[in-house]
């Protein structure tokens, strides 16, 4: 029975703490999904962006990825602020599909953009600290999985401070839950779907950061991170920042303890968070936090 | 338009598809009054509500705010020039408190000059002990008094009022008829859809009858009352 443990502590805490990072990358889809009911299907390769734009700062200036982001963050919130003003938000004057087709468009350009500069070739961020481990009694623990925990805790409490106590934060939520009642108290809906949009880009800089530090990526690596959002979001419940953060831990769980109990079938790794996902949707589709 | 008209409503219609809910609908409401619009149900109350909201643009026809042309202005420009609406069926954002739900109104709908104060308002609509509650758990009747609350927030110089009273019990209708009073005390302009009729014949100046999307009658409660136009709308 303790050997039992033993060996189980490793999976449950790389799947608790890789969660993070499902949390992160999930926000931003979730964010822009809860506010104009648009599947930004982008979403995944504005995160390897953020990955390469981590990648190249490292390599002209030497720049240490998470200092990266003081400028990262504004300048992919400013970025998502106007193709959020100037793209999707003409869109939708046509309609939610033309929306829907603009983002596909979105993510071909970015794909194709990361191909066009940085190459197809597989990259990772290679800091110094990005394969240390420290010791915690018994269990050794991966600093980047540790990152990618803190990361993800503090972005969704970040995000979520946020709209729970700023001015902005309020008009968002309050757009998010019913837009033409929102529009009634003078808020305009333009406008919230731009910052929102702005508040996903500069989650997918951050996210960028920890996924690089986590696993290597090219440009095409953006699609099984939308793939792995849907299902944090579903596992999370839409809407709700704590749901969301507790799907990521509970995806991230899924795959660990898929492989442990598989003896490290990579097959078993993928496939059991979606059947998780899909027993969820089928006993409780709002998700476990969802309302 | 006479010179102290608030609204001023301009020969509209709003078709949907070949439906016609308002056809040719011509009225004034005059600063302070308080105006009654009354007909069956689908008579088309509740459109007129949505065309002064700015939620439907008139089919045809032109819609005057403050001496100001508003036909076809988003709704979140008209909560900045001063109108404001509550809904029949109430529509609170759920996860906010009853506070931050005025909040809310007041960030984004107040206009140049402050409004009352959330306390004062919280006191009005007898909501005061609920105000930190989140929204989803108030009873219905403490969330029409909200819809009235969030309204007030954005300091509206017009202000219309969709069924407030549906639903209460005739216990309540003192406190609503005096809500009716203080708001028309603070100098606003009401326009109340109502099929409470304690409500309409106490509470209103002048009375508009619709039916089927056109206006048959006018005038103050007793003479509407009266006409025989109305009593064969209610009564066929």
């Amino acid at each position: 029975m303790e050997d039992f443990l033993v060996g189980l502590a490793p999976p449950l805490i790389k799947g608790i703490l890789l969660g993070g990072l499902y949390v992160v990358i999930a926000l931003g889809l979730s964010l822009v999904f809860g506010v104009m009911k648009l599947i930004n299907v982008a979403h995944g390769d504005l995160v390897i962006l953020g990955s390469y734009f981590a990648w190249a700062v490292m390599g002209w200036l030497g720049i240490d990825p998470f200092l990266s982001l003081v400028a990262g963050v504004p300048l992919f919130f400013v970025l998502g602020f106007f193709v959020q003003k100037f793209i999707i938000n003409r869109t939708f004057r046509i309609s939610l599909d033309a929306a829907l087709i603009a983002c596909f468009g979105i993510s071909i350009i970015v794909q194709n953009l990361c191909q066009a500069i940085w190459t197809p070739f597989n990259r990772s961020l290679l800091t110094d600290y990005r394969l240390l481990t420290f010791a915690v009694g018994p269990l050794t623990i991966q600093l980047r999985y540790l990152l990618d925990f803190i990361g993800g805790l503090a972005v969704m409490l970040a995000v979520r401070g946020f709209l729970r106590r700023t001015y902005l934060g309020r008009a968002i939520s309050a757009a998010s839950q019913n837009e033409p009642v929102a529009e009634r108290m003078g808020i305009n809906p333009n406008r919230v779907y731009s910052f929102a949009f702005a508040i996903a880009m500069a989650c997918a800089a951050v996210a960028g950061v920890l996924q690089g530090l986590t696993f290597s990526f090219s440009p095409t690596s953006g699609s099984p991170f939308l793939i792995i959002s849907f299902g944090v979001i579903i596992l999370g419940g839409l809407g709700s920042m704590a749901g969301t953060f507790i799907g990521g831990m509970v995806f991230g769980l899924t795959q660990t303890l898929g492989a442990y109990f598989s003896g490290g079938s990579l097959l078993v790794q993928s496939i059991a968070p979606y059947l998780l996902v899909f027993v969820i949707l089928s006993v409780r589709p709002q998700g476990i936090f969802g309302r | 338009m006479s010179e102290t008209a608030v609204l001023s409503i301009d020969r509209v219609s709003k078709h949907f598809g070949g439906i016609v809910a308002v056809k040719d609908m011509t009225f004034e409401v005059q600063a302070g009054e308080v105006l009654g619009l009354m007909g069956p149900n689908g008579a088309g109350k509740t459109t007129l509500l949505n065309i002064i909201a700015g939620t439907y643009s008139p089919s045809s026809g032109r819609v005057h705010f403050c001496g100001r042309d508003i036909t076809g202005l988003p709704a979140h420009k008209l909560c900045h020039l001063g109108i404001a609406r509550t809904y029949q069926i109430p529509q609170p954002f759920t996860s906010l408190s009853a506070r931050q739900n005025i909040l809310v109104a007041t960030e984004y709908g107040g206009k140049k000059a402050a409004g009352m104060e959330h306390d004062k308002i919280f006191d009005l609509v007898n909501l005061s002990e609920q105000k930190d509650m989140p929204a989803r758990d108030l009873a219905t009747v403490s969330l029409k008094r909200l819809e009235l609350a969030r309204a007030l927030a954005s300091n509206p110089t017009l202000i219309l009022l969709d069924e407030i009273a549906a639903g209460s019990t005739d216990a309540e209708l003192p406190r609503i008829l005096g809500i009716i009073e203080e708001i028309h005390k603070m100098g606003k302009t009401v326009v109340l859809v109502e099929h409470v009729m304690k409500v309409m014949v106490e509470a209103v100046d002048r009375i508009i009858v619709i039916d089927k999307g056109e206006k048959i009658a006018e005038g103050t409660p007793g003479e509407v009352m009266k006409d025989e136009k109305v009593i064969a709308a209610y009564f066929g």
